[in-house]
């Protein structure tokens, strides 16, 4: 019996019991990561899940259940499941739940993989590991730290309207992070990115990165960070480095043009988005230099894929343009709902759980400008990057964002060393005093966003470049 | 013997047919079963369950350690996990900090169990749901049901082999009113107490009243938070503050022994605390029981896995922490209790302000009373300065009334120093079960009046 057996008999046993639409994906996801501290391995795991998850659609009532019984008899267990479930959301009905058409999509998609990191040997990796980590102790960093994570996530994709769907996609990263202990606090500096930075790619994203070259001056900083001056209280120009921006993107952008928000149906948890449909198409978001795409075709960036998952074909849009809000991040029920005729944002974490509205690929269009160009035209500013911390309002307008470094710029030249840089702001007052963007485009990937209930951790991709902002509330204290 | 131990041992022999009985190994079965009953704009949208097994195995040979993990549970699937895991101990690099397997030992207790949740179905949480929407009486609502079951084992290869159970219902629900919102949670071993009218009336009532708030200059203002609020403290003082790894590399704030707390500050984890879900081991096998971190204001103890234990050494041991698969994240506790003070509730409950706090907020001269708080996040650990914002209602307090319905606010503020001696005027007389939004988790806290909150920002920067 092969995975599309499996998915087909999912879907027909929804129907027999009643649904009017149903879809199954069988996912099997291997996965792998190495920890290393201070010299030491100090974890590896290797994790393998498989399983069906069907959706079920009667009348206007969703159902969903999973099982890792990937059984013909499974399989129609999970399908009559799933429709009783749907069955039961009945009893508190809503409006007419509609499907926007897409293509009926029959295809296969691949990530693109050099070298497949999974057959890379482990003992190779966890020397890098450790070598890295030993290095930035040499280095000055109390405790160091390094990771790597692999996915390998093979899926196949059924729907009752005769979607018959394979995707394989492997991504992969790593990073390292040297954190100095002082009396009253702690400082850290990562490279490139807390946590790592991953994409759809193989072990050559990782052999790319370079994570020996930057061991010793990120540990050179985080020490020195202790003995710098605080970032100053104020208003200032506020020059952001792209893996900063990145972020600023993902949580003031991505999540705010996340059509299921704008509709109400995240309101008491994720929450709500300030932006309202009526105005799509007109509202100012921020200055012109403000393109932001949402786009899974790009290769590599880690929200890419070939189909989402609700069999929808990966397009590239705008959500904003010239800095006007144009487009949002949609399924194909919440898009019915809205009166929209595009989908193409649905993914899930796994089998297990329901596929939802996510960001795929959501970032900067390159502005003109470089980064030296941009210090240069700044007479009195700072500039920070790498995130250290972040929270922004259950409407996606009201931000906080720590950084690891920040540096003084006076006279278009970057000065002195600056510690616990943080700033604050309100999303579109903030974007449209952008000024400066530069060209220098890099796709980060944020491998932990998490929504839905139960929740689910999400992969995306931010393509982001360092830009000036004007008047920017910074140096917030507790 | 249950049939997750019985999977358990299977793989044990698996490890000892395949790798040979040199090899140290220890398994973990988990048998999770979550049911989720979501709804918005005031009907069911989405509406989920699965029932998984994992098996975890963790083997060490010749001071090299891997693990591995699988949903597949056939003799085939066990089978590969086995020779994958043997396989990858072999060509992993050294790992010096091997702590050894835990030794056999009972349980201490178990958490709470419920036949009738565990078999919940649909129908009885879109009921709840119902109750809830109808009690909202016409106002938009939004949030869960959910009921989850764990059927768990451990056993290793030096002869721990124990069992476990437990089920969990959670209720967590806003009601909303022009831009209004109002919200209501709760936590339980059992679904039959979670009553969906009561719910939807309570965060109803805070939804009416939370419409047309003023913006409040930022400064630093006394508070009441409310038991959803009070939460957030607690599970950040134990991620950040009392987690042993953070401890022994000096990223905490804790030092044992200091009077660092308020003496009414009391924090105890209590895997097998009445009405509670709870674990009654760890991912390494080590039995739970009752910790106290925290003893009338003075830091006594932090919480270790056994690694942990053996970085922090002077006799540290592990207190049952361990997490599954999660080891750079340290050593947590996720049954964590603020004692509350006792007594009956007092004051007099007017809609607005949640039961367990209504005898708090007649102390206040000028304050705020906080619902809930949101997107908390740290700023840095050794301080335990976070930054987050208010939700689901904020009003201003003014002798020892609630008066004015307030914007939300941003605040940053280190917990400890809210907590700090000194700084807790009173702890409310009852604490609620608050649920954690990853399933068998909970904080049990009581409402708070503290001296000072520091607020950052208001609704517009």
């Amino acid at each position: 019996m092969t995975q599309f057996d499996i998915a087909e008999a999912a879907v027909q046993a929804a129907l027999d019991a009643g649904a009017r639409y149903a879809d199954a994906r069988v996912m099997h996801r291997r996965s792998e990561s190495m920890a290393a501290r201070n010299g030491d391995v100090e974890e590896l795991s290797q994790e393998e899940d498989a399983g069906v998850g069907v959706r079920a659609l009667v009348g206007s009532s969703w159902g969903f259940f999973a099982t890792p019984e990937l059984t013909d008899e499974g399989a129609r267990a999970a399908g009559r499941r799933a429709a009783e479930i749907a069955a039961a959301s009945a009893a508190v009905p809503g409006p007419a739940a509609d499907l926007v058409p897409v293509p009926v999509s029959t295809g296969s998609w691949s990530s693109p993989c050099e070298v497949d990191p999974l057959s890379v040997p482990l003992s190779d990796k966890g020397d890098l590991l450790i070598h890295a980590t030993k290095l930035m102790r040499e280095h000055g960093a109390d405790h160091a730290e390094a990771l790597y994570r692999i996915w390998d996530t093979a899926k196949w994709f059924v729907s009752s309207e005769g979607h018959r769907i394979d995707q394989r996609i492997r991504e992969c990263g790593a990073g390292i992070a040297a954190h100095a202990i002082g009396e009253r606090e702690t400082q850290r500096r990562s490279y490139p990115s807390y946590g790592g930075q991953y994409g759809t790619r193989g072990w050559e994203a990782v052999t790319e990165m370079d994570l020996l070259g930057h061991a010793p001056r990120i540990a050179e900083e985080a020490r020195a960070l202790l003995t710098a001056p605080e970032c100053p209280e104020g208003t200032t120009d506020l020059i952001l480095g792209s893996e900063q921006l990145a972020l600023q993107i993902h949580e003031s952008v991505g999540h705010a043009i996340e059509l299921d928000r704008i509709l109400g149906w995240e309101a008491a948890f994720a929450g709500t988005s300030w932006l309202d449909l009526s105005r799509l198409g007109e509202l100012r978001y921020g200055s012109e230099l403000m393109n932001i795409t949402i786009d899974p075709t790009i290769p590599g960036a880690l929200g890419s894929f070939g189909y989402d998952d609700e069999g929808t074909p990966a397009s590239r849009r705008y959500a904003v343009r010239d800095g006007i809000w144009v487009g949002v991040l949609a399924g194909r029920d919440s898009a019915a709902v809205a009166g929209l005729d595009y989908a193409g944002a649905v993914r899930s974490d796994g089998w297990a759980r329901l596929p939802m509205v996510r960001m795929t690929n959501v970032g900067l269009e390159p502005g003109p400008h470089t980064l030296e160009e941009i210090i240069a035209a700044t007479d009195d500013g700072i500039l920070m990057d790498i995130n250290r911390s972040w929270s922004i309002d259950d409407r996606r307008l009201n931000f906080q964002f720590g950084c690891e470094i920040a540096w003084e710029i006076k006279n278009g030249r970057r000065g002195r060393m600056l510690r616990n840089p943080t700033y604050t702001g309100i999303g579109p007052v903030f974007w449209n005093s952008m000024d400066m963007l530069s060209s220098e485009i890099v796709a980060w990937g944020t491998p932990n966003c998490g929504k839905g209930q139960p929740g689910q951790i999400g992969h995306t991709g931010h393509p982001a470049a360092p830009a000036r902002f004007r008047n920017v509330r910074v140096g917030v204290k507790g | 013997m249950t049939a997750q131990l019985d999977l358990a041992q299977q793989v044990l022999d698996l490890v000892r047919r395949l790798g040979g009985t040199q090899l140290e190994a220890s398994v973990s079965v988990d048998r999770y079963a979550t049911a989720l009953t979501r709804f918005a704009n005031s009907f069911i949208h989405q509406n989920v369950a699965d029932d998984t097994t994992t098996v975890r195995l963790e083997v060490h040979a010749e001071g090299r350690t891997a693990a591995g993990s699988t949903t597949l549970t056939s003799p085939e699937g066990l089978r590969d996990l086995v020779a994958r895991t043997c396989e990858a101990v072999r060509l992993s690099p050294p790992d010096p900090g091997w702590p050894g397997l835990a030794p056999p030992a009972p349980l201490h207790g178990q958490g709470g169990y419920d036949d009738a949740t565990a078999a919940a179905s649909p129908q009885e949480r879109a009921a709840r749901v119902r109750a809830f929407v109808d009690a909202a009486g016409g106002l938009e609502t939004a949030g869960y049901c959910r009921t989850s079951s764990w059927h768990g084992a451990f056993a290793n290869s030096a002869g721990q082999a124990v069992a476990a159970s437990t089920t969990e219902a959670a209720m967590d629900a806003i009601a909303r009113r022009d831009g209004s919102d109002g919200v209501a949670r709760q936590a339980s071993v059992r679904l039959a107490d979670l009553d969906g009218s009561v719910l939807g009336a309570r965060a109803a009532a805070k939804a009416r009243a939370g419409t047309s708030p003023v913006e409040l200059p930022p400064g630093r203002y006394e508070v009441v938070l409310e038991p959803c609020a009070a939460a957030d403290l607690l599970s950040n003082l134990a991620v950040w503050g009392f987690n042993g790894k953070f401890h022994a590399e000096r990223r905490s704030f804790v030092e044992l022994g200091a009077d660092q707390f308020d003496p009414s500050v009391t924090l105890v984890d209590d895997p097998f605390a009445p009405d509670s879900p709870g674990a009654a081991f760890d991912a390494e096998g080590t039995p739970k029981q009752r910790l106290v971190l925290v003893d009338a204001g003075t830091s006594v103890a932090v919480t270790h896995d056994r690694r942990t234990a053996a970085m922090a050494g002077g006799g540290a041991r592990s207190t049952g922490h361990a997490l599954p698969g999660e080891r750079p994240f340290g050593a947590v506790a996720f049954h964590l209790r603020l004692l509350p003070a006792g007594g009956a509730a007092t004051g007099e409950p007017d809609g607005v302000v949640d039961p367990a706090a209504a005898g708090l907020v007649g102390g206040v001269e000028r304050g705020l009373l906080v619902t809930d708080v949101w997107y908390t996040r740290v700023l840095d650990p050794k301080t335990l300065v976070m930054t987050g914002l208010t939700r689901n209602g904020v009003w201003l307090i003014e002798d020892g009334k609630v008066t004015t319905p307030v914007q939300n606010l941003r605040f940053t503020q280190s917990y400890p120093q809210a907590l700090g001696p000194g700084a807790v005027k009173a702890v409310g007389p009852v604490a609620s079960l608050q649920p954690s939004g990853w399933g068998l988790l909970w904080w049990s806290a009581p409402a708070l009046h503290l001296a000072s909150w520091n607020f950052t920002g208001g609704a517009s920067g």
